[in-house]
């Protein structure tokens, strides 16, 4: 009794109410790693707080009327995303919820006439066409391989997913590396203006707007890592493990891959995401459930 | 709100404005934000986004073809902001003060707050001068938290 309590109550909301905070406690480890890989000191771990807290206190110099509702969307879009995943709900539902988010991030971008905000817009268009397709085929393997889209289904599942469907597991790395916002695929706006379009979807969000997407793109990371856990439900410790794995990765390949152009990023995850994804599909299909 | 003085004592973006100098104090100011210096680990980044920007470092004198991109940039930086002039060049026009086409120093075209000289500054003198803005900063801080 009081360990479904736990389990059905306690740890969701436990999760709800830091995963804001555990991402980004990520991306100021993400900042520390990144530093030294690059042999520098680097900024404290609390640095993206600081950052927060500085955005929010800067005085309001909006775009355009909609931006603030806008920015308030992508947050609470996010964050709904995570309260359903936390409660064990629908996986479709969840991730066309995270859908919505990222449109009100592009019609945000599309909302001024700044050409580095309309071409963000445009490439976070793009990355979504190379990731949103990933992400709905790894949701369809798990309803081949447990029977249902509830995430509630994938707990009480005789095995680990990652045994049953790997290559759905090996496709999250690019899921994982787009939605950071990483080299290779950083096209649509980097953490940081190392790039030619200055921020790209975010230069036109400053103060406390920024601030809220930067909320909400700390809570998308904690989401997909929550996601990724799912591939060993069994044991939240090794799934929580896996999704630190490919975190880990998405950092080396930031340090060690130039940016490849939105060509290269739709090709790379409608070939090689699509084949392996789908070829897992067959075999699960096929030879059934081994 | 002694919270907010110290976040925003601690996370000073940068955005780095060239009107025109020779790109020696440039080079200097990237120098100041490579590894070697790591201007990372005081929270300092380089964002090129004014709107995104608490700090502006400007090189080079102010001319007429460029004055109204600088107070462009100055007007999109939301409070609270601090400006930085590096280089001789910007601090009073230097060896162009009496060129027809050069304004002079930066402080024609925007207010500035702390004034970096040097032919070209150094790195370190640089970091000196963002550390001199901070303390602006903080003041302006507090003024807007109506401590």
């Amino acid at each position: 009794m009081v360990n479904t309590l736990l389990t059905d109550y306690v740890l969701p909301l436990a999760f709800i109410i830091v995963a804001p905070l555990l991402g980004g406690l990520l991306v100021g480890l993400d900042r520390k790693i990144t530093a030294r890989m690059q042999s520098r000191m680097g900024p404290p771990i609390t640095q993206p707080f600081y950052d927060f807290i500085k955005l929010w206190g800067k005085a309001p110099f909006l775009s355009s009327r909609f931006q603030p509702m806008l920015a308030v969307g992508y947050f609470v879009f996010i964050f709904t995303a995570v309260i359903m995943l936390a409660f064990k709900q629908d996986l479709l539902l969840t991730l066309f919820t995270l859908t919505l988010a990222d449109v009100c991030l592009i019609v945000s971008a599309y909302n001024s006439k700044s050409p580095y905000s309309n071409l963000g817009g445009r490439r976070e268009l793009l990355s979504m066409l190379a990731y949103e397709p990933l992400m709905l085929l790894t949701a369809i393997s798990i309803q081949v391989v447990t029977g249902s889209f509830l995430v509630r289904d994938v707990f009480t599942y005789g095995k680990p997913l990652l045994l049953v469907i790997p290559a759905a597991y090996a496709v999250q790395q690019l899921v994982l590396i787009i939605d950071m916002k990483k080299s290779p695929f950083d096209v649509a706006g980097s953490g940081h203006a190392h790039q030619e379009l200055v921020r790209g979807v975010y230069t036109e969000f400053s103060g406390y707007t920024l601030a809220l997407v930067e909320l909400g793109h700390w809570t998308k990371i904690a989401f997909i890592m929550g996601l990724i856990s799912l591939f060993w439900a069994q044991n939240l410790l090794i799934g929580v493990g896996l999704s630190l794995l490919l975190w880990f990765i998405s950092i080396v390949a930031d340090n060690i891959y130039p940016r490849l152009n939105w060509e290269t990023m739709v090709r790379t995850s409608w070939t090689l995401g699509f084949i392996l994804i789908l070829a897992n599909f067959v075999v699960v299909t096929i030879l059934g459930v081994i | 709100m002694k919270l907010m003085t110290t976040a925003r004592l601690k996370s000073p973006w940068v955005l780095h404005f060239d009107c025109g100098s020779c790109n020696g104090c440039d080079i200097e100011i990237l120098a100041a934000l490579t590894p070697k210096f790591d201007a990372e680990r005081f929270g300092i980044v380089n964002i090129g986004d004014p709107k995104q920007a608490d700090i502006l470092l400007v090189t080079g004198p102010a001319n007429h073809r460029n004055k109204e991109v600088l107070k462009n940039l100055y007007d999109q930086m939301p409070d609270p902001k601090a400006v930085i002039v590096v280089g001789t060049c910007g601090c009073t026009g230097g060896i162009f003060h009496n060129c027809p086409n050069v304004l002079g120093g930066v402080d024609n075209v925007i207010p500035v707050d702390v004034y970096v000289p040097g032919c070209a500054a150094r790195p370190e003198q640089i970091v000196d001068g963002v550390v001199l803005a901070l303390q602006k900063l903080a003041e302006m801080s507090e003024k807007m938290e109506g401590n």
